[in-house]
């Protein structure tokens, strides 16, 4: 089992949503972070004064997916969430140990 | 001399117009703090609204406006005493004494309100209350009488008026006042912690822009309300002051948007205030497009006034310099081009541009000159004398904290749950 996390522009949450559907995956978390990579921050202007805002808002997706459908899930989102421009994000894959879900107290694979 | 019944209604309202510009202000400086010292600003503003009418008709009233004397009005005044509604009242005025003190004391409430945005972010609310009611009895109270002492009298005897000096609604009095007090104000307080380096963008652009369009609206009764009628001045006055707001929003909000790349929220409402302020002193004397000339002028100075802070290393938190004192000085100064005697009298005198030559212009000069030395001194020592008795910032830990927590133990936007213990 590995944990997909990925963060990507706010607006592209849905295309996100849909196309890891359509990669079968069943259920995901999503949550509203703020930070910066390559891109940056922007800056905001008030009475000719400029101020530096460094952390953009961003939304984390983690998906818990089997092993062998952690290629399509990746390829999914990188797909869904590009727009060619600076600041679309990154995909990451980390092992995951163990798995409970918690009614039935399946485990591993099956707690999918 | 009794008033008309039309007349009375329009300053009754007018009264009301200009308390409601108080909370306006408010709203404009709160959204531009920061978040955690949004309601030590109202506070600020609310106490003004609070001590002011109290102070004003103890006192303040009369050492503004009564006797005939030249500097500083006389005690007959004091606790309203001979002010009535009867008609066998102060000479038979029908109540008109009392509506001048009710209309004149609306004015003199949002006057120090004004200093409270260069103040922000670092004095004492105790420091703000002393100072409040200290200011208006030595400060305004003297120097509106220099202007209009007398007016409500025999006649005026203010030896600023008397030199042939004009100040419609208050540029002078009130812009012009506040606006160097909040200077003396910042200088004696200090910088914030951080400041310049540490950024402070406003907290809430929708308080800022709900708070110019309150001023806005307010202001129709600052300027038009200061005819004291329902007449012709009335009328011009409020077109003055629909106009010169307009052009000064578009001046400020074109100057960034080609100097900065935008054309912002915050450069907008700027320019509307700007322009208000700088049309107040002139708002019954000139006429048709003077009004949009005197707000271009005024919206793009002020915009760049605004920056003068960082040149002369003074933190005027939210620009009460830049705006109020620099709009009121253009708009005072503008008199002595633009004023047009055809359509209010020839005793106002004429300005440079309509045939009056430069005597106009130079008494406009005069009279804001000694407003400024007096205003800048006075409240200076008003201010290191409370310094020097109760202190007059708090600690570098309150000001880290933030002034709604540790001035008034409340919080503007409570996000999380709180439990009661009495």
């Amino acid at each position: 089992m590995k944990l997909v996390t990925a963060v990507i522009k706010p607006f592209k949450v849905d295309d996100v949503k849909e196309a890891l559907k359509a990669a079968g995956v069943t259920g995901m978390t999503l949550t509203e972070v703020k930070g910066f990579g390559r891109q940056g921050g922007h800056t905001e202007t008030y009475r000719g004064t400029e101020y530096q805002v460094d952390f953009l808002p961003k939304v984390k997706v983690e998906a818990i997916v089997d092993d062998d459908a952690v290629s399509g899930v990746v390829d999914a989102i990188a797909g869904a969430a590009n727009t060619d421009k600076i600041g679309d994000g990154k995909v990451w894959v980390t092992s995951v140990d163990s798995l409970v879900r918690i009614r039935t107290g399946e485990t591993g694979s099956a707690a999918i | 001399m009794t008033m008309e019944a039309g007349g009375i209604a329009w300053v009754l309202a007018s009264s009301a117009l200009v308390l409601f510009m108080t909370p306006g202000l408010a709203l404009f400086y709160g959204g531009m703090d920061r978040s955690r010292n949004v309601l030590n600003m109202f506070m600020m503003n609310f106490w003004c609204l609070l001590i002011v009418p109290i102070v004003w008709v103890i006192a303040g009233f009369s050492l503004a406006y009564s006797g005939s004397g030249s500097i500083i009005g006389n005690l007959d005044w004091t606790l309203l005493s001979g002010l009535g509604i009867d008609a066998a009242d102060a000479g038979g005025d029908g109540g008109k004494l009392i509506l001048a003190a009710i209309f004149l004391g609306m004015f003199a409430v949002i006057t120090p309100a004004l200093i409270s945005g260069a103040v922000a972010d670092r004095m004492k609310f105790s420091a703000w209350a002393v100072f409040v009611p200290l200011w208006i009895l030595l400060v305004y109270c003297p120097v509106s009488f220099w202007i209009y002492g007398g007016v409500w009298g025999d006649g005026l005897t203010g030896w600023l008026g008397v030199r042939g000096s004009l100040d419609f609604a208050g540029g002078t009095v009130i812009h012009v006042n506040a606006g160097i007090a909040a200077l003396a104000a910042v200088l004696v307080l200090g910088k914030r912690k951080g400041w310049p380096k540490e950024g402070h963008p406003p907290h809430s652009m929708p308080l800022v822009m709900l708070g110019t369009g309150i001023l806005w609206f307010g202001w129709f009764g600052f300027n038009a309300g200061s005819a004291f009628d329902a007449n012709g001045v009335a009328i011009q006055a409020f077109m003055n002051t629909f106009l010169a707001a307009a052009a000064a929003g578009i001046a400020w909000g074109v100057v960034e948007r080609i100097r900065d790349g935008h054309f912002t929220n915050l450069g907008v409402a700027s320019g509307i205030v700007a322009g208000l302020v700088a049309i107040t002193p002139g708002a019954g004397y000139v006429s048709g497009m003077s009004p949009i000339w005197i707000g271009l002028i005024a919206g793009v100075i002020c915009s760049f006034a605004v920056q003068l802070k960082f040149k002369g290393k003074f933190d005027d938190s939210l620009d009460v310099v830049g705006v109020h004192f620099v709009g009121g000085l253009i708009g005072s100064i503008l008199i002595g081009l633009f004023a047009d005697p055809a359509f209010f009298g020839a005793e106002f005198g004429a300005g440079l541009l309509n045939g009056g030559g430069a005597t106009l212009l130079i008494e406009q000069i005069v009279a804001n000159a000694v407003t400024i030395v007096y205003s800048f001194i006075i409240t200076g020592l008003i201010l290191l004398a409370i310094k020097a008795v109760i202190g007059i910032r708090v600690s570098e830990e309150d000001e880290e904290t933030g002034l709604d927590l540790t001035q008034h133990a409340e919080s503007a936007y409570n996000l999380g749950d709180a439990t009661m213990v009495r």
